[in-house]
């Protein structure tokens, strides 16, 4: 059990790919692969330099096909004296991390130790230079892979964008730019002597996101044990093959497509599927071994729900008064926003129409106010309202009257007042 | 993974469904973690206590950290790159940490590195308060979310605490959606359940069962917050039990008891949740007013409103108090001495009823009209001097009033009194003057 959580987890970490998917994506994007592959011998071999960029969502695999691509570089050995420096948007912040960054990837931190540069296109051109050397030809060729390109767009005068194409461009060194986004816009986002440099070579993918049968296949793959010979594969293998096959007749299953189609219908993020069958996949015990619909139905569940009703659960009978006048506040008012001393006064008209319940003292209320606040059930509409006291500053309510009443039906030992205040208009 | 279950919830009451489902998807043994979780749920609902007890019963390296204390990068990356590394800030290395780090980019290297060199452990990283992230760098969320991603190989899980849901979270780019657990607040019995571990070994559970029933019928309307209960619990045990320490009472007597606590819990009711003092001041505080004595604590601590102010500023300040809380219109009502009788009609009380100043707050009057307010309401005559001029732009410094555009020589300014009504009340009281006959709300 413990092996097959293993296996099946691996499976399902939300970013990487199975094992197998790199071919997978290969052989789905057979032509994509095909002219990224092309353009990185050319400037292997050729000494060419190129630039291009890959688009596609999230989740689509960018990586993993340029990344099987160059594996199968490697083991063709065309990769040869090549580099390959990955540069992230997220990680390098400004172009001086990201020189820094490039300065180690590719072993130079020796040669530029004590050196001062005036420039940060010398230092580049510094950096390519101690590759070179002879001729144009033996220079080594490097590739630049940029993870979430677009984020690269918005540092300062975007140095290292201009130089990187600048050096493909007027083929000072052989390098190959490549850049992966999910951003369709990410050309307008480069300035203009930036764009020019650019190759415009633009490589989109479309995954095909039909229900059936991509979808479902995808749902069959994710779930799969490996069940042929290989350095992976599951040491039991009459437990995998009985496995496989009741994955296999688990798509056909009538409640198990319904709750699927419904997460499809949402989003087509293969993560989301991943996040939910892991929780599956961990729930599996000794004894009750099968994922059904029952388990994906709990596991939907779990992870789906409203979180804002999740919250109003966890309020105070207090807090709860004070939202139910806020949100009758917003409909006397036509949304109009309203201040603490507004929503005392509703709270003080209601304790006094219900004798029993005895009006908490205002320091409590406030504070139950200010917690409120802090939940970020509540707004406030200017954020520096500077030298207004903070009983009179204005608040939108964020929560909706559905979120609201679906909250109050379901708490428990909720005061019947309360609840009747809550569906009464007014 | 039944036992280890078994294990946490038997010292953790009340969480077994959470705790089961964080057990199983952290796994056992060397199971590759998820990359990111984020548990959410009101504060004081065991979030914490929780994550922290399950890693530490799975023998996961952590680092724990509070966005709060870690309020710039490099102190949040050092501390969490310390507490992998085992590093101990001590005399013997100089109080250097383990690596100078302050941007992203290094911070996985080194996680790498640490990865690397203790054999690829699993570790997780634990944020506090993550809320907090959102006003730092619009990547460091991101890169924590897919830290798993980005080093590589090194099996990391970071998890996210918060008492706001994922959804407001949302806002950078690369933001990876985490598997979100969701800790709900403590229904009644299990706070019962959980309050009852604290009983005193003198007393029968029965008895206080029945204390804690009395504390909860009295505070759980205001507040659902664990912490709070207990410490109000523990706070009124002793002044409950005291008629049965002085033999006045049996265990039994539940009304005797209760009337006797019943005052002290409603007093005790006016400062929930507040902590205007600590728990030792307010037992202090409880003890002098039983000794009927003049307590200074209490009344320094409810009447800070008290202030102590030049016998004009105070003029000035009652008179800034009305123009910002009586429309315009209606001082010549108020001070002049023959303004005519004005009939009150229906339609008058139901529109002042709508829109109270009280509600509403106060509003801006330029300078001319607080003067004007302010010579008729004093009785001597008062020159106009820098005096008094100053006396304004100090109320203004106080905070007691401020001060709406008027920078300039040409603009006059405009004002706003910024003071409660309570407050003007005793300062009006201090120079026994009746503001509340003046003010358009309640004449």
């Amino acid at each position: 059990m413990t092996q097959l959580q293993q296996h099946l987890r691996h499976n399902l970490t939300l970013w990487g790919s199975t094992l197998d998917a790199g071919e997978k994506l290969v052989s789905l994007y057979s032509s994509e692969a095909q002219h990224l592959e092309e353009l990185m011998t050319r400037t292997l071999t050729l000494g060419e330099s190129n630039s291009a960029m890959v688009l596609a969502p999230r989740g689509t695999g960018k990586s993993a096909l340029v990344d099987t691509v160059l594996k199968k570089l490697e083991t063709t050995g065309s990769l040869g004296e090549g580099f390959v420096v990955r540069l992230s948007g997220l990680l390098q912040t400004d172009d001086r991390h990201a020189l820094r960054e490039i300065t180690s990837q590719l072993r130079l931190e020796t040669a530029t130790a004590n050196k001062v540069f005036g420039s940060f296109a010398e230092n580049l051109s510094y950096l390519l230079e101690s590759l070179r050397c002879g001729s144009k030809e033996t220079s080594k060729p490097v590739i630049f892979l940029l993870d979430e390109f677009d984020l690269f767009c918005h540092h300062r005068n975007q140095t290292l964008l201009y130089n990187l194409f600048d050096v493909a461009q007027s083929a000072q060194a052989p390098i190959c730019v490549l850049g992966l986004t999910c951003r369709l816009d990410v050309i307008e986002l480069l300035e203009k002597r930036v764009k020019s440099r650019f190759s415009h070579r633009q490589i989109h993918l479309f995954p095909p996101d039909a229900f059936d049968p991509h979808y479902l296949a995808t749902f069959t793959h994710l779930l799969t044990l490996p069940d042929d010979d290989g350095d992976n594969a599951f040491p039991r293998k009459d437990f995998a093959r009985r496995w496989n096959s009741d994955v296999a007749s688990l798509v056909e299953d009538i409640d198990v497509r319904r709750v699927l189609k419904r997460i499809h219908t949402t989003t087509k993020d293969v993560r989301t599927l991943k996040a939910i069958l892991l929780v599956c996949v961990c729930d599996l015990r000794d004894e009750n071994d099968r994922v059904d619909a029952r388990r994906l139905t709990k596991a939907h569940t779990l992870l789906s729900g409203d979180a804002k009703t999740k919250l109003l659960h966890g309020l105070s009978f207090l807090q709860l008064t004070l939202i139910i006048a806020m949100s009758h506040l917003t409909h006397t008012y036509d949304g109009e926003p309203y201040n603490f001393e507004m929503v005392l006064h509703e709270y003080l008209k209601f304790s006094r129409r219900h004798s029993h319940t005895r009006p908490l003292p205002r320091p409590v209320v406030f504070k139950a106010f200010d917690q409120l606040k802090g939940l970020e059930l509540i707004r406030a509409v200017d954020s520096n309202s500077r030298g207004t006291q903070r009983e009179y500053r204005l608040y939108h309510l964020l929560v909706t009257p559905d979120q609201l009443s679906s909250a109050l039906t379901t708490i428990p030992a909720l005061p019947t007042d309360l609840q009747q205040w809550a569906v009464s208009a007014i | 993974m039944e036992v280890a279950v078994q294990d946490i919830s038997d010292s953790i009451p009340c969480r077994r469904e959470q705790i089961q489902l964080l057990v199983h998807l952290l796994g056992q043994g060397t199971c590759a973690l998820p990359s990111s979780l984020f548990v959410y749920g009101p504060s004081g609902c065991g979030k914490t206590l929780v994550t922290l007890a399950v890693l530490k019963r799975l023998d996961i390296i952590t680092a724990h950290i509070n966005c709060i204390e870690a309020y710039t990068p490099r102190i949040m990356f050092e501390t969490v790159l310390n507490q992998l590394s085992g590093t101990v800030l001590s005399s013997s290395n100089g109080y250097t940490s383990y690596a100078s780090c302050d941007n992203l980019g290094d911070f996985v290297k080194h996680i790498k590195d640490i990865g690397r060199n203790k054999g690829m452990p699993r570790i997780a990283v634990v944020v506090e308060h993550s809320e907090r992230l959102r006003d730092q760098d619009a990547n460091i969320m991101p890169v924590l979310c897919r830290l798993q991603e980005l080093t590589r190989s090194t099996n990391i899980v970071v998890i996210f605490l918060s008492s706001i849901p994922v959804d407001k979270f949302r806002a950078s780019t690369g933001f990876m959606e985490p598997i979100v657990l969701h800790f709900p607040q403590y229904y009644k019995n299990e706070v019962m359940e959980i309050l009852v571990k604290l009983k005193p070994e003198k007393y029968s559970e029965e008895f206080f069962k029945n204390y804690i029933n009395l504390v909860l019928s009295v505070f759980y309307v205001a507040t659902k917050d664990l912490p709070e209960l207990k410490h109000q619990v523990q706070l009124n045990f002793q002044t409950y039990c005291e008629p049965i320490e002085k033999g006045e009472a049996a265990e039994g007597d539940m009304r005797q008891l209760w009337r006797n606590i019943e005052p002290h819990l409603r007093k005790a009711m006016n400062s929930v949740y507040l902590r205007e003092v600590s728990s030792d001041q307010y037992e202090r505080m409880q003890k002098l007013t039983e000794k009927n004595e003049p307590d200074h604590l209490l009344s320094n601590m409810s009447h800070n409103a008290k202030m102590e102010l030049p016998f004009y500023s105070k003029f000035l300040l009652i008179a800034a108090y009305l123009a910002s809380y009586n429309p315009a219109r209606t001082d010549r009502r108020f001070f002049m001495k023959y303004h005519g009788k004005q009939r009150k009609t229906q339609a008058m009380i139901k529109a002042k009823e709508r829109s109270s100043n009280q509600l509403v707050g106060p509003k801006p009057f330029p300078l001319d009209r607080l003067l004007a307010i302010f010579y008729s309401i004093v009785d001597d005559r008062v020159t106009p001097t820098a005096n008094v001029f100053s006396q304004i732009s100090t109320l203004v410094t106080l905070r007691l009033l401020t001060q709406i555009g008027g920078d300039d020589q040409l603009d006059s300014p405009k004002y706003k009194c910024v003071v409660s009504l309570d407050f003007i009340r005793t300062i009006a009281r201090m120079v026994s003057f009746d503001i509340i006959r003046y003010l358009y709300d309640y004449a």
